[in-house]
């Protein structure tokens, strides 16, 4: 993977999503390493993610690598006017990798093409998060023991939500069954299911939750957003029926972890938090594990 | 009696006719093909009567003859194109376009969030349908459909 660009889920083979994994695990162990000394990796947020921002520099920094950068175009020559390609083909000569989160759909595989050095996407606007997704397999893995044949549930915004988009395609690597709740307004796109329906994967969609959650090994919660409301009373009356509760959670299977991208707001009810099969906490935590495994099999090093 | 004045278009000695393009898309086909910077003869006629089109489009170019992948790049706006290739004033070949795997600069990308609206980028496209033509864009990885096609 040495010299490579992760900009994509889909950039990844499934062997080499798997090694990442391996890798990840071996981080999880032993996290603080040198590996990255003497190297400088590029931050480069042209919009604001404290989340995975810290996440990533978190990694670096453990890994004994120096990172320059910015996290907000405003304090950057972007601002200036700059654009993104001359950006990138400064930066490239400054560092030895580069981070880059930015609003445009496209603008990860653009810098990867002017990038003289690999570029990771951290999220370019609604169209990719890689990083997120090969956190979400780590923890899926890791509390199921194994990525093969499982039971998928995701809740909330399925239309918009970039993430169960790229973890939906993702786990249909290992034959997952996956089951749907939406409501109507923020169901999971047509053309998501109808790749399932060709390569004969199972799904399911539910517009409420039921009992049926006990059939769940995983259940992925979202945020459903205010602004993808046209009608602000459609969004009132949903607000409240994709909330998950402790109450709901007494059959579910022992094994079932419940995950999230966060930052949660009303979705998941604090009450949830102590129970043992709430992750989401943990889930980030995996992510500076994952995202050092990824810096170090992108510069060659693992 | 005088002779009623009459203009007609001669046929061409060695070249390429391209026939069967739809009206509306004539100056598009120009366009794809640079027809507009090059120095040949060319004589086109539009708003032809056509039983398959309605109203077609003809070009007729003098001393010039595409290479295949050049011409694949008029099928999104003339997929029903015929070639005819010239020599000596005879017909010495027929071709008809194909909508090719990929797009390269000719097409927009239809999603307004996409990279390739806001830098100076070369647009690129798989093409995921040849039938109802739909481009997956390469950068925003969204699709544009044959209704919103856009030609740069």
């Amino acid at each position: 993977m040495k010299n490579r660009s992760l900009v994509s889920i889909d950039d990844f083979s499934t062997e080499e999503m798997i090694k990442i994994l391996d890798l990840a695990e071996e981080f999880e162990k032993k996290p603080v390493r040198k590996l990255l000394e003497g190297k400088v990796i590029a931050t480069l947020f042209f919009e604001p993610s404290t989340r995975t921002r810290l996440s990533f520099e978190s990694a670096i920094n453990r890994l004994g690598g120096k990172i320059v950068g910015f996290s907000d175009s405003a304090t950057s020559s972007v601002s200036k006017g700059e654009t993104l390609h001359d950006t990138i083909r400064m930066v490239s000569s400054y560092s030895d990798l580069i981070v880059m989160r930015h609003p445009m759909e496209g603008s990860a595989r653009f810098a990867s093409e002017i990038a003289s050095v690999p570029v990771i996407n951290a999220g370019d606007g609604a169209n990719q998060h890689p990083t997120q997704t090969m956190l979400d397999l780590y923890s899926i893995r890791k509390t199921q023991g194994t990525l093969r044949d499982l039971n998928i549930f995701m809740v909330g915004d399925l239309k918009y939500g970039r993430t169960v988009h790229s973890l939906m395609m993702a786990m249909s690597r290992w034959n997952a069954t996956f089951n749907f709740i939406a409501p109507e307004e923020l169901k999971m796109p047509d053309e998501f299911k109808l790749y399932l329906e060709n390569i004969g994967l199972k799904y399911y969609e539910h517009s409420d939750f039921t009992d049926i959650i006990s059939k769940a090994d995983i259940i992925y919660m979202t945020r459903v957003q205010k602004e993808r409301f046209s009608d602000p009373i459609e969004y009132e009356k949903v607000k409240n029926v994709y909330v998950l509760r402790n109450s709901m959670l007494k059959n579910t299977k022992p094994n079932m972890r419940i995950l999230h991208p966060l930052p949660r707001v009303n979705e998941i009810h604090i009450d949830v938090d102590s129970n043992p099969k709430a992750y989401y906490f943990e889930q980030a935590l995996n992510g500076v594990f994952t995202r050092q495994a990824i810096l170090c099999s992108l510069l060659g090093i693992k | 009696m005088k002779e009623p004045k009459q203009m007609s278009v001669s046929a061409i000695e060695n070249g390429t006719v391209i026939d069967h393009v739809p009206a509306k898309n004539l100056f598009k086909v120009i366009q794809i093909l640079g027809l507009d910077r090059i120095d040949s003869q060319i004589t086109f006629g539009t708003n032809l009567e056509s039983k398959k089109l309605g109203r077609k489009a003809i070009i007729k170019i003098s001393g010039k003859f595409f290479e295949d992948a050049d011409i694949n790049r008029i099928a999104l706006v003339a997929p029903e194109a015929k070639l005819n290739i010239i020599r000596g004033y005879e017909v010495v070949e027929k071709k008809l376009v194909e909508v090719p795997d990929s797009i390269v600069g000719i097409a927009k990308c239809m999603n307004p969030k996409c990279i390739t609206n806001f830098e100076q980028v070369i647009t690129r496209f798989r093409v995921v349908s040849k039938k109802n033509v739909a481009l997956k864009c390469h950068y925003c990885e969204k699709i544009t459909t044959q209704e919103n096609l856009q030609i740069i």
